[in-house]
């Protein structure tokens, strides 16, 4: 497939990492953590890690929308989807997330909720419109990638004259938590985590462009590579990182030059900010209390507002006390870590949000580690022969 | 989550509208957050709307970079 195929070449991604390891000062070590899920999925998937030196360490960050949805907002959503009118329309990520005490929106559904599972906000105007007689409520969820297009769903809305429709919003923002895992007290207290630079978001950026960047790259002193989530996009941005650390630089970097502006798209900007407005503080799951890590309606759509409207209420809700998603989001412990990893919590029955997405660290590490692991083996076999 | 994808305009639509076509698959995707889309272009698809146009020249240009830096890699 053109312009994904040819950034999969795997001779290529290993002379990039043999030039990685020439670069790498033996001296010291480096630690980058990819914040998005994209990058995650592709560095287990394609076993980048095996092919980066020792000294070379990739840390997986907290920038799954799914992973980081409190288990309260699930519950709340599972509890509106109870009501007899209502029909919740929802991304299907979202379907398996573990509520409290094994609840799913899945399991609602086989309960007889009314709940759909659609591609895109279009898919739930349509649902709205053709059930008049019901409220159809959108599970809204997603970074900037996933806001621009419930935005626009509400503009559609509103402009139909759509009064059955509305938007449960749990959008939440990359920036604020980036600059939230530098500065919050808990990491702090960790103590744990070293990290000399970020691998930036590769589709959130198309959105909000490269700029948002610069203030970390500034004010924390840390590079910040933005990068595609092919592997060849992925090793090249480590090569970056590698480079500007040796150099004692910190800039924000743009190797997904291809789709990726210093300005972002500011017609999806604009779309946003026309209908949303900054929550002063929205809890992470793993990263507790965001300031203005989130997103919600302004308040002359709150009748648009599920929140509002159906008087919401989200529960506070406690993880499995065994699950180490939080630490796994704040990069200080790795799946392998968790006493649950791969016996209770599989992908097929997940304990934690980390297990669901194909983009949690956990389930990427179960997909594809163990295979990694025998690679491994071979790689070095075929390296000594 | 985020994840987009790169899809061909084969035709574009009233509305904001295009038909595109992804490994031979097509659909119809929103282009309301995208200007001056004609066919032939390469978008990035995400839930249904398109988020960005790539670029042919800068995609050429990354591969050029990436073969440079291969290319370092495999004289060290
Ligand atoms: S393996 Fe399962 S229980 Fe353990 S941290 Fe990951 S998602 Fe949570």
């Amino acid at each position: 497939m053109k312009y994904i195929d040819e950034y999969r070449d795997g001779r290529l991604a290993k002379d990039i990492a043999r030039q990685i390891a020439a670069l790498a000062d033996p001296a010291r070590s480096y630690h980058f953590m990819e914040f998005c899920g994209g990058h995650t999925h592709a560095i287990s998937r394609y076993g980048l890690e095996d092919l980066l030196p020792a000294n070379v360490r990739m840390i997986h960050g907290p920038g799954c929308p799914v992973c980081v949805l409190p288990i309260g907002r699930i519950d709340a959503a599972i509890a509106l989807a109870m009501r007899p009118e209502i029909t919740l329309c929802t991304y299907g990520d979202l379907m398996r997330v573990p509520g409290s005490n094994g609840s799913s929106l899945l399991k609602a559904k086989a309960a007889g909720a009314d709940i759909r599972m659609v591609y895109s906000t279009l898919d739930a105007l349509r649902i709205a419109e053709a059930e008049l007689e019901r409220e159809a409520v959108f599970f809204a969820i997603g970074f900037e990638t996933t806001t621009p297009p419930t935005a626009l769903a509400l503009k559609a809305a509103i402009a139909k004259g759509l009064g059955n429709f509305s938007i449960f919003c749990n959008h939440v923002l990359t920036p604020a938590a980036i600059q939230n895992i530098l500065e919050s007290p808990d990491v702090r207290k960790l103590g744990t985590i070293k990290i000399d630079g970020f691998v930036g978001p590769a589709h959130v950026s198309t959105v909000i462009g490269t700029e948002p960047y610069e203030f970390f790259a500034g004010e924390f002193q840390k590079p910040v590579v933005v990068a595609g989530f092919e592997p060849l996009d992925v090793i090249q941005a480590i090569l970056m990182l590698v480079r500007q650390v040796n150099d004692g630089r910190h800039e924000v970097e743009n190797q997904y030059i291809r789709a990726v502006t210093a300005l972002g798209n500011e017609k999806a900007q604009a779309e946003v900010a026309n209908f949303f407005e900054l929550r002063e503080s929205f809890e992470w799951r793993g990263l507790g209390e965001v300031p203005y890590g989130a997103l919600r309606l302004r308040p002359q759509y709150v009748a648009y507002d599920a929140e509002t409207r159906f008087s919401m209420v989200t529960p506070a809700a406690k993880d499995n006390p065994a699950c180490e998603c939080g630490a796994i989001l704040r990069g200080v412990k790795k799946p392998a870590d968790c006493k649950l990893f791969g016996t209770v919590c599989t992908p097929d029955t997940p304990m934690g949000s980390c297990m669901v997405s194909s983009e949690g660290a956990c389930a990427a590490h179960w997909t594809y580690g163990r295979f990694r692991e025998k690679a491994r083996q071979v790689d070095v076999g075929r390296a000594v022969a | 989550m985020c994840l987009a994808i790169p899809v061909q305009v084969k035709e574009v639509l009233p509305d904001n509208m295009a038909k595109v076509t992804l490994d031979g698959v097509s659909k119809i995707v929103s282009t309301a957050l995208i200007d001056d889309v004609r066919p032939g272009d390469y978008l990035l698809l995400h839930v249904g709307y398109a988020l960005a146009k790539i670029d042919p020249e800068e995609a050429e240009r990354t591969l050029a970079l990436i073969r440079e830096a291969a290319a370092m890699g495999d004289a060290a």
